[in-house]
């Protein structure tokens, strides 16, 4: 399976998870492990200075294996996205930022002005950006022509788990996208990361699919197995639909009646 | 002194003057967490920065999200 490629940085996993609203942190640390995932999402919130004994899952991690993806989710403007930013950057662990401008409480669906303003921002100071876009053909390219680093149009509404509902649009994107083109949000099932892949998505980022399974150590493998199946699955070539059967066994030499 | 320490207002110790001596008070030396001063991000080789009164600070960290 070919490597993914963001920025200057190569991965052999294309899972991208999100590590929100786990049931433990010992569930999480499991899910992340059989993951395989090599970027992990994070939110820059306030800390609860009054309670510091608070466990916090980033400092369990091995940061040497993992590359941080924080977000900027929370941020309603270009200018609130581009403090978070510059906040998460300052830890000095990171320099990728998930461009996450909400622009609809009901439906998470991105703010496209404020997006396409908070990348072109970003991308003067130096990040590595990664956008959250709807699935619309023609923001994907103005983001693509800003110059960021991967484009990541939703499957579906954040958490909803209605998987892809629109995959032309999708394969428009991917068709005409010259950047990574990373699914991110909605996925629900494995067959929903083995369908983007299978449009030629470069990765699928994914979080509640995985923190809100019955089981999230089963479906964090379940979902690397679907992303490796799909992936290898684009790259081989699959065969063309047709409406009616072609026979697989020979049509010559068959036995006398 | 009184600052306001993510939104609350705080009284800091005589001996508490920087932001490195702040993080020490409390116990957050170790710790993951970006400081801003007055709104003002304070990188990390900059701990020096003196804490003055009334300013208001925030201490921020990575939680899980998607």
């Amino acid at each position: 399976m070919s490597m993914l490629k963001i920025g200057d940085k190569t991965f052999q996993s294309r899972l991208l998870l999100g590590t929100g609203k786990y049931p433990s942190f010992e569930i999480q640390k499991e899910a992340v492990r059989v993951s395989d995932a090599e970027i992990l999402t994070f939110a820059v919130r306030r800390m609860n200075v009054f309670e510091p004994s608070q466990p916090n899952f980033l400092e369990m991690l091995d940061l040497s294996k993992y590359t941080l993806l924080p977000n900027t989710a929370g941020a309603t403007t270009a200018e609130e996205a581009v403090r978070t930013a510059k906040l998460a950057k300052a830890s000095g662990l990171c320099d990728m930022i998930k461009v996450e401008i909400i622009g609809c409480d009901r439906t998470l669906l991105p703010d496209p002005v404020e997006t396409l303003r908070a990348s072109e921002k970003l991308l003067a100071e130096g990040f590595t950006v990664l956008t959250y876009t709807s699935d619309d053909v023609v923001l994907a390219r103005r983001l693509e022509e800003l110059g960021v680093h991967a484009v990541m149009p939703g499957a579906s509404p954040i958490g909803s788990g209605r998987g892809i509902l629109n995959p032309l649009n999708l394969k428009f994107i991917i068709e005409q996208s010259s950047v990574p083109v990373i699914i991110d949000a909605g996925i629900g099932s494995p067959k929903d990361a083995v369908y983007a892949m299978e449009l030629g998505a470069d990765a699928v980022l994914l979080n509640t699919a995985v923190s809100g399974a019955k089981d999230p150590i089963k479906m964090a493998e379940a979902m690397k197995l679907a992303i490796e199946a799909g992936r290898l699955g684009f790259e081989a070539g699959r065969i063309e639909e047709r409406d009616y059967a072609v026979a697989s066994s020979p049509l010559e030499g068959l036995l006398p009646s | 002194m009184s600052i306001t320490l993510n939104g609350k207002a705080y009284k800091l110790p005589e001996d508490v003057s920087t932001v490195q001596q702040l993080l020490e008070h409390l116990e957050l030396s170790k710790r993951i967490v970006i400081v801003e001063v007055n709104k003002e991000i304070v990188q990390k080789d900059q701990y020096d920065h003196p804490i003055r009164e009334r300013d208001q600070v925030e201490m921020i960290h990575f939680v899980g999200g998607g």
